[in-house]
């Protein structure tokens, strides 16, 4: 019977699913390279950025425990304390998330539970218009606007010329679309079945959305949240632009805590800042203050890929799925 | 009802009365409910309003320093030297034949320094302004002949260019925003008066044809964006050729090839995560591979060209243009995936159904029918890279260049590193002309945003 099902095979001896064929496996090939190029990137970031950091390690003048616990940071010196800019970074990412967090997640229950048909029409343009705009964009929004503002609020002598405060609202702001987007997409996942079971016991609009709607949705907005935090640590124009041009140096046991080190009105410069700076001007390669770059660079990029991957991982374990 | 009812009644509803309010309480609990609901829908849409008013208070910054009054102080007054030509005040120097313009230059310009712009670009096609014929040859003869020598003769707008640069050395001595211009221009016009009495108060629109027309130049009042503009477009190109085959090809393989094994799975999330990478981490990576170790490639040194942009040592657009082309390739990969999976099984089957191998039937029923998807994320991810700054900060453009990139081994500059230098100046005039070049980056951005949308519309199918 076997035979009898591919009579044509047999007399002609030509099986066309058999017949090899050179340009179909070499195109195959061409497009398994152009996605393996992704991966070389990956290499190529971790293997240059590590070699480099290796080789400003390896530099006598540095220790591992005086990178990562020293609170200065004065390449003309010899000392190399990052946390005066993971400080600065924290401050301005904190202070973008206070701003993003709830703005965007606000945005997005109004978009997805309320807004009708022409509401959203007019409004999510306005945040796709707002998300399209180039961060250099924003710091000079951030120079030309916020600090101007935040100097009349807060009064002059209180806020410096170059602050973090102003940069990280800034970035709060520009922050704002990709919550709410990320924030809307999970919202909407949510069955409609949910929402109606819940106004059928009697649950008002708020209380289904609040209550039930936003539950369901957590792993998909927390993961939203994450892609976030990651986002505002790497931002680099506004903070080049608006928060300092210098890291904020400070002595433990001298400088008061609240009124110095984590002022946000001081200036203070951020990781992303300083490569940006010092990399912008005249820098020879292999020179400590090089490799020092490429340290920070390393730090920024641990940082940034573990939330990603922690992104990925709580959409994957903690997502509801629904029938 | 009697009280032995009542209270009984009342003994069987406790149970529930504890947990549900009745009567008065419960119409009182619904209204605090209804309340707080009509209270927070009003919040969420106020934080829509906030992000409607940022961009809208962004825009307004931007366009309010754009445009606004002027004061400007001349070395020579332009009607001065209408005057000293003859000719009746109403003429504009700026419409002045190319001739009557190199008299001025003539006349005001020390010889030396004449000498040295004939040198640069000569005036006249068939004779010499300030150079004498004979040692003119002679320059031209020896073995480093001047650029002037080969280069065909300066335009109307040059000449013009170099008399507002080198006679009339217009000087901005003070400047207001737009808002201040429109509704406070009596008390600017007394303080004109009273500061700067010989300066002449113009309204002065930033953004202007010879804004995006002139070169960099250190005085802002003369500075433009046009080598900017150039090294863009540039940077761009590189972009694009670099981030839409291997992107479409990634995303084709993916979506049509992959089967979930561990590599394929590898590279999916792979692409993720190179997403969310910052994109000065991407500066980092070109500023080491595409600078430093492919140097003798990416500055041209390999294919004889390392002369011609000058010694660029890697910092080149080629570089540039490829670190931006990793950047947006997981974007354009993601959105190209999204177009091929759009396209429905049908399809497919019925080009294998007709004998068509699998390579056949994607490129003449998936790719073309996948297009206006990929196409419309490619020029979303052009419009990113349009934008982006801080990777070529890192990757090394130039500072300040006033030659236009004649290749792909040229120095550049960008419209965004422009705008993030201006910004980056203390003074206010740098101000203006950084709001000038965001109108310009801002309208270009629509203009390639405007391109997707229709493109999208145009060749949108419904299966």
């Amino acid at each position: 019977m076997a035979t009898e099902a591919t009579p044509t095979v047999t007399t002609t001896g030509h099986d066309l699913r058999r017949r090899s064929r050179p340009v179909e496996a070499l195109i195959q090939g061409l497009l398994f390279l152009a996605g393996a190029i992704s991966i070389l990137v990956t290499l190529g970031i971790v293997f240059e950025l590590g070699s480099e950091a290796w080789l400003f390690f390896g530099d006598p003048q540095v220790s591992w425990v005086e990178f990562l616990t020293g609170t200065e940071w004065q390449p003309g010196i010899g000392k190399f304390g990052i946390v005066p800019l993971v400080l600065a970074t924290l401050i301005t990412s904190v202070i973008a998330m206070l701003v993003a967090l709830p703005l965007g997640l606000a945005a997005a229950i109004y978009l997805s539970e309320y807004a009708s048909a022409r509401v959203r029409n007019f409004f999510k343009p306005v945040l796709e218009v707002l998300a399209g705009i180039p961060t250099v964009v924003f710091g000079y929004f951030a120079l030309t606007f916020m600090t101007p503002l935040l100097r009349t609020i807060f009064g002059q002598g209180t806020v410096e010329i170059f602050n973090d405060a102003s940069a990280g609202i800034v970035i709060g702001i520009l922050i704002i679309p990709l919550v709410s987007s990320l924030s809307e997409d999970a919202l909407a996942a949510v069955p409609r079945s949910l929402r109606e079971a819940s106004l059928a016991l009697g649950a008002t609009k708020f209380e289904t959305a609040v209550r039930v709607v936003l539950p369901a949705a957590l792993s998909g907005i927390s993961a939203a949240f994450v892609v976030a935090i990651s986002r505002a640590i790497g931002e680099t124009m506004v903070v080049a632009i608006a928060a300092g041009a210098g890291p904020k140096n400070f002595n433990l046991g001298e400088d008061s805590l609240f009124n110095f080190i984590l002022n946000p009105f001081k200036a203070g410069e951020t990781m992303t800042g300083h490569i940006v700076r010092i990399s912008g001007g005249d820098l020879s390669y292999g020179s400590i203050d090089y490799n020092s770059l490429f340290a920070i660079g390393l730090t920024l990029f641990v940082i940034t890929f573990l939330l990603n991957l922690f992104s990925q991982r709580v959409v994957r374990r903690f997502r509801e799925v629904y029938e | 009802m009697s009280p032995v009812a009542e209270a009984e009644a009342r003994a069987a509803s406790t149970v529930v009365s504890q947990q549900f309010p009745q009567g008065e309480a419960a119409v009182k609990l619904d209204r605090k409910r209804s309340r707080r609901g009509v209270l927070f829908r009003l919040l969420f849409l106020a934080s829509l309003v906030v992000a409607v008013l940022s961009l809208l208070t962004l825009l307004y910054t931007v366009v309010n320093q754009s445009f606004g009054l002027t004061a400007l102080e001349s070395t020579i007054p332009p009607e001065e030297l209408i005057a000293g030509l003859g000719l009746p005040p109403e003429t504009a120097l700026a419409d002045l034949e190319a001739d009557s313009l190199v008299s001025i230059l003539l006349e005001h310009v020390s010889r030396n320094a004449g000498r040295r712009l004939e040198r640069d670009q000569r005036f006249f096609e068939d004779r010499l302004v300030f150079e004498p014929q004979d040692s003119w040859d002679a320059l031209c003869a020896g073995p480093d002949a001047t650029p002037g020598c080969t280069l065909p003769a300066r335009d109307q707008a040059s000449i013009y260019q170099l008399v507002l640069e080198r006679v009339v050395e217009p000087n901005v001595v003070a400047t207001w925003s737009f808002t201040e211009s429109m509704f406070d221009r009596a008390s600017i016009e007394a303080e004109v008066a009273a500061d700067f009495p010989n300066a002449e108060l113009e309204f002065r629109s930033w953004v202007s044809a010879s804004f995006v027309r002139s070169p960099q130049n250190p005085e802002p009042e003369l500075a433009g964006i046009r080598t900017a503009i150039f090294g863009s477009l540039w940077v761009l190109g590189f972009t694009i050729l670099f981030a839409f085959p291997v992107g479409v090809a990634a995303a084709v393989f993916l979506e049509e090839y992959a089967t979930d094994n561990r590599i394929n799975r590898l590279i999916r999330t792979n692409i993720n995560n190179l997403a969310g990478v910052p994109s000065i981490i991407y500066g980092m990576l070109g500023l080491a591979i595409f600078v430093r170790v492919l140097e003798s490639l990416t500055s041209g040194s390999a294919f004889g060209a390392g002369e011609a942009g000058g010694v660029a040592n890697g910092r080149t657009i080629v570089s540039a243009g490829l670190t931006l082309g990793l950047l947006v390739l997981p974007v354009v990969i993601i959105s190209s995936q999204e177009a091929i999976r759009a396209v429905p099984q049908s399809l497919r089957r019925a080009g294998l159904a007709l004998g068509a191998t699998k390579w056949q039937t994607i490129r003449t029923h998936v790719i073309p029918n996948a297009a206006p998807g990929i196409l419309t994320g490619t020029i979303l991810a052009m419009a990113r890279a349009f934008g982006e700054t801080a990777p070529l900060v890192v990757v090394g453009a130039s500072t300040f260049i006033t030659v236009d990139p004649t290749g792909p081994f040229s120095k550049f500059t960008t419209l965004p590193i422009q705008i993030y230098q201006w910004t980056s100046r203390p003074q206010p005039e740098f101000q203006h002309i950084a709001a000038a070049a965001i109108v310009v980056l801002l309208v270009l951005l629509l203009a390639l945003n405007a391109t997707a949308i229709i493109l999208r519309n145009r060749f949108q199918r419904s299966y």
